[in-house]
């Protein structure tokens, strides 16, 4: 933890109170985000309300809170699950090179020459959506350009004096590739991980914005922006917290990712 | 030159061909069976049913259907829409025009903007001005289109008064006055992805020979940054030009969401919403020949300032 600015550590700290937020959810939040009070409406902050309510008279800041929850769990499951694949398909084709290396990266280049976003938006709606169809959808989407990333990082490997010395001593090739080349390439691609959440973080908010992730009626930051958008110059803290929650988490995150990456030497 | 225009060209097949197998897939992803997809979910006769499966086809086996339709697509016919029985191409056409606009505004921005800031930062690098930006340009990039243009729409649209917060606007001046926040919502990510890049070439072209030589001969600064470094400096960010390209054609589709503007991304998600099959087809068709074009383009211009490139790939 040395070298880290007090900027980084506030970025910590935030990272921090929205996992609390994300495993905690109800618990912290004053109250049941879900309780309608339609004779309340949309108000805008008071004493009872801090955030004031939405359209329905829901709490504003318990969604927030609650809504820490989506924003976290896809982007994990998104930002791990594309590195798990793109991890094996990167050391095969920087090991093996040859046919393989160019099957696997001609692919890569496809789908890089793809407005990915926009594939997002139409496979997602189109399949009548959900969260977890995003989930699925933007995890293949991430995979090419992180196969990118690590088969450079294992080509970077491969010529290295110790690899060749494996291979003159018959070490098996699943060997050297988990056992010798993985481990060295492994710092880099978790700093890369936490560049990929934040960006999962926000494509996926993206879809629930458009009304197209998360099932109506979850607190999700995206869905709350969607949703409140009409009461925006009524209860602008509607808007504004959710829309505000989603910068700070995704920029505490890629502050936090920049410097792990600087750190490991990439 | 020639011979590397022809290479390009010829490398743009395949992803025209995977891109219009992927849109012809959508009615086969839709919930229930492609005429039901078609009729957008709704109660329709028997014989309406019949006419529709005649129409697209649907009776012929899926590679049959998918030529039926590639030949229809390439003389820009998507058939109707489902919603507003208006032909797709026209549809398009109508929104087509505010889209270009909004994207060239805010690339314009972008690039104005964004070069000076990275280059500047990276002249006084280690300075507080420079801190300043290295720490916004990484909020920048965590800052997707739809929030800013919320914050810029609640402050200086509504608060501040001093901009429309709805419509397109009429005439030039007036389209133009109306699509400034939009344009400035659309540019801020983008343009922080442009400082980062700028910024870390400009440092590591700092530190080569010739600009050491050049500044030892007594070079004026001002012609060292202007006609030694920044050229040179700006192969990276013409590189990740197909990046920025997309950064910008998607975050223009939530920029119109945001700003209710009736451009081609808007025609879209409404068409998603409302699982407006033929009128997903051609958008999704138009944004991604779209963005090939404009990646084609630059590609180009790439190969023209850079000998290398087109050398390096006739040689292969």
């Amino acid at each position: 933890m040395k070298g880290m600015s007090p900027l980084l550590w506030i970025a910590a700290l935030c990272v921090a109170v929205i996992l609390i937020c994300a495993f905690a959810g109800e618990a912290v939040a004053p109250m049941s985000p879900d309780t309608q009070r339609l004779l309340v409406g949309d108000t805008p902050p008071s004493a009872d309300f801090i955030a004031g309510t939405d359209n329905l008279g829901r709490d504003i800041l318990s969604r927030t809170i609650v809504g820490a929850r989506t924003a976290i769990v896809g982007p994990t499951v998104i930002a791990l699950g594309a590195f798990a694949i793109a991890t094996v398909l990167g050391l095969v084709a920087g090991y093996f090179g040859g046919r393989i290396d160019a099957a696997i990266m001609r692919t890569v280049d496809i789908v890089l020459a793809l407005p990915g976003p926009l594939i997002a938006i139409v496979v997602v709606g189109v399949t009548g959506g959900g969260y977890w169809t995003a989930v699925a959808v933007l995890t293949l989407l991430f995979v090419a350009p992180d196969t990118r990333i690590v088969r450079s990082a294992v080509l970077s490997q491969r010529s290295q004096p110790y690899i060749e010395a494996c291979r003159i001593q018959n070490v098996p090739r699943h060997r050297i590739l988990f056992v010798h080349i993985l481990p060295n390439v492994l710092p880099l691609i978790l700093s890369y991980v936490v560049l990929d959440f934040a960006f999962a973080l926000v494509n996926l908010a993206g879809l629930s914005f458009l009304g197209l992730g998360v099932e109506p009626g979850t607190a999700d930051w995206g869905r709350m922006l969607f949703e409140n958008r009409g009461i925006l110059f009524t209860n602008p803290a509607s808007v504004l917290l959710p829309a505000a929650t989603i910068v700070v988490t995704a920029g505490a995150i890629n502050m936090l990712g920049d410097h792990f990456r600087e750190r490991t030497g990439a | 030159m020639t011979r590397y225009i022809l290479w390009r060209l010829a490398g743009t097949i395949p992803l025209l061909l995977v891109i219009s197998i992927f849109v012809f897939i959508l009615v086969q992803l839709a919930p229930g069976d492609a005429a039901s997809a078609l009729t957008g979910g709704r109660p329709t006769s028997t014989e309406a049913l019949a006419a529709l499966r005649a129409k697209y086809h649907l009776d012929e086996p899926l590679p049959v259907q998918y030529w039926l339709w590639l030949r229809d697509a390439v003389q820009f016919d998507f058939g109707t829409s489902i919603q507003t029985r208006q032909p797709v191409t026209q549809a398009i056409a109508a929104r087509l025009g505010l889209s270009l606009w909004l994207t060239l505004y805010a690339s314009v921005i972008v690039l104005a903007l964004g070069i000076p800031l990275g280059l500047a930062a990276a002249l006084r690098r280690g300075s507080r001005f420079d801190r300043t930006v290295v720490t916004l340009s990484v909020f920048g990039v965590s800052t997707p289109a739809f929030v800013s243009g919320l914050f810029l729409l609640y402050y200086l649209g509504f608060v501040l008064g001093w901009f429309p917060v709805f419509g397109a606007g009429r005439g030039a001046l007036g389209r133009a006055w109306h699509l400034t926040l939009p344009a400035i919502a659309l540019a801020l990510t983008v343009m922080a992805i442009v400082v980062k890049i700028t910024r870390a070439s400009v440092i590591e072209e700092l530190e080569r020979d010739h600009i050491g030589f050049a500044r030892a001969r007594g070079v004026a600064p001002r012609r060292i940054i202007l006609h030694y470094l920044l050229r040179n400096a700006l192969v990276p960010v013409v590189t990740a030009a197909s990046v920025i390209v997309v950064a910008i054609m998607a975050g223009s589709i939530y920029v119109e969401i945001t700003f209710a503007l009736p451009g081609l991304g808007s025609l879209l998600v409404d068409a998603v919403r409302q699982r407006d099959i033929p009128l997903i087809q051609g958008a999704t068709l138009a944004f991604s020949v779209f963005v090939i074009v404009v990646n084609l383009a630059t590609d180009l211009i790439y190969a023209l300032i850079d000998p290398r490139i087109r050398f390096a790939s006739a040689a292969r």
